[in-house]
């Protein structure tokens, strides 16, 4: 039975070559990479645009959003990836039996807490991924892969903010 | 030859139905690596796992390394690759408020769809997050439309920066990393924990 529940995960080098391959693939096929805060700010237009129309036609975010972006906003390259993340994500939990509704955090802290900090860290990786004008995924590992001098001022303000401040959050972690 | 999709060898459509394959890939191999655990990914900050280091900076490397190569084979013209542009100011700040995200978070947005993809609630609660944060900055945006937009730099990639060759910065960065995972092995032998 521990057999079975113990989340074996592949070893990380194997993952880092096979996570670079996909980069690689997505840059041949379709001369891009991969990202996730895109496909979020596609959802949020969309959103506004069907919810208040007259807003989304005055405020000056969605009025350059559509001036940059022809149809659907949903229609985007990004939003189909994301779809798949979340297919890919679940076979794999489903491969390696790691389906489970769980909230994860160090024994010190209860759950409740987590979910505050859980939710406080998602806004800002919302409002920051939107400055950075993509986040982990589409600025710091997407650019890097081209040399991008912004993706790799991303991935360094990124990793040594969390180092700086990693102090300060112990206590949600271990 | 490549990109395919640029140099229309490939239709607009299929490219969309290809993104979300590459999806799939990308979803899987995250949670493979174990990029589903926020435990495991905060981790690395405190030295007691370092799987965020090892993956991250190998698929780097192999993706950078990858496009160097086929593009010496004459397989892809990187011209046509879309390389990021570079606003600086704004670049720092987000990174900055990215990185305290991520600390408190647990996640980034890539990893919290990988983790809600399991089940992981902490996760589902991270992309309502970033949700929110979306819609704040779009609704703010007036405000801070300018810094925004200050310090723009076209596209440069980072070789042209230093003006040294891109094979020779690719060893520079492959050098770094092979530095960082022995520092990280180290930093897992002193510092043990059980996997989450």
């Amino acid at each position: 039975m521990s057999e079975i529940k113990k989340s074996k995960y592949m070893n990380p080098y194997i993952a880092g070559v096979l996570l670079g391959l996909v980069v690689l693939a997505a840059n041949f096929i379709s001369g891009r990479s991969v990202g996730a805060s895109g496909a979020i700010k596609s959802a949020i237009v969309a959103g506004v645009e069907t919810v208040a129309p007259s807003h989304a036609e005055t405020a000056t975010f969605y009025k350059e959003f559509s001036q940059g972006h022809k149809g659907n906003p949903l229609n985007s390259w990004l939003v189909y990836q994301m779809l798949g993340v979340v297919v890919g994500g679940f076979l794999s939990g489903v491969i390696s039996k790691r389906l489970t509704w769980k909230v994860e955090h160090s024994p010190k802290i209860q759950s409740r807490t987590r979910l505050i900090f859980a939710l406080a860290g998602g806004v800002l990786f919302g409002i920051g991924s939107q400055f950075g004008r993509g986040c982990t995924s589409g600025s710091a590992l997407s650019g890097m892969a081209v040399l991008s001098l912004g993706g790799f001022i991303s991935m360094m303000a990124i990793f040594g903010t969390a180092f700086a401040l990693a102090y300060f959050f112990r206590k949600l972690w271990i | 030859m490549g990109p395919l999709v640029v140099n229309e060898i490939i239709s607009e459509n299929t490219n969309l139905l290809l993104a979300f394959f590459i999806g799939i890939g990308f979803g899987f191999v995250l949670e493979q690596g174990g990029f589903s655990s926020s435990r495991k990914l905060a981790g690395v900050f405190y030295g007691y796992d370092s799987v965020v280091l090892k993956v991250f900076f190998t698929g780097a490397i192999t993706a950078m390394l990858g496009l160097l190569f086929m593009s010496l084979f004459g397989w892809i013209d990187l011209n046509l690759v879309y390389v990021n542009e570079t606003f600086i100011w704004s670049a720092i700040i987000g990174g900055v408020v990215m990185g305290a995200g991520f600390i408190m978070g647990g996640y980034c947005p890539g990893t919290s769809f990988c983790g809600a993809a399991i089940g992981k609630i902490d996760a589902m609660i991270f992309i309502v997050g970033l949700f929110l944060g979306v819609f704040i900055f779009a609704e703010g945006y007036p405000l801070w439309e300018g810094l925004y937009k200050a310090g723009f730099m076209g596209s440069p990639r980072i070789s042209e920066f230093f003006n040294v060759s891109e094979g020779l910065f690719a060893l520079f960065v492959i050098i770094a990393a092979v530095l960082m995972f022995w520092g990280a092995e180290w930093a897992e032998k002193k510092f043990p924990r059980e996997e989450y």
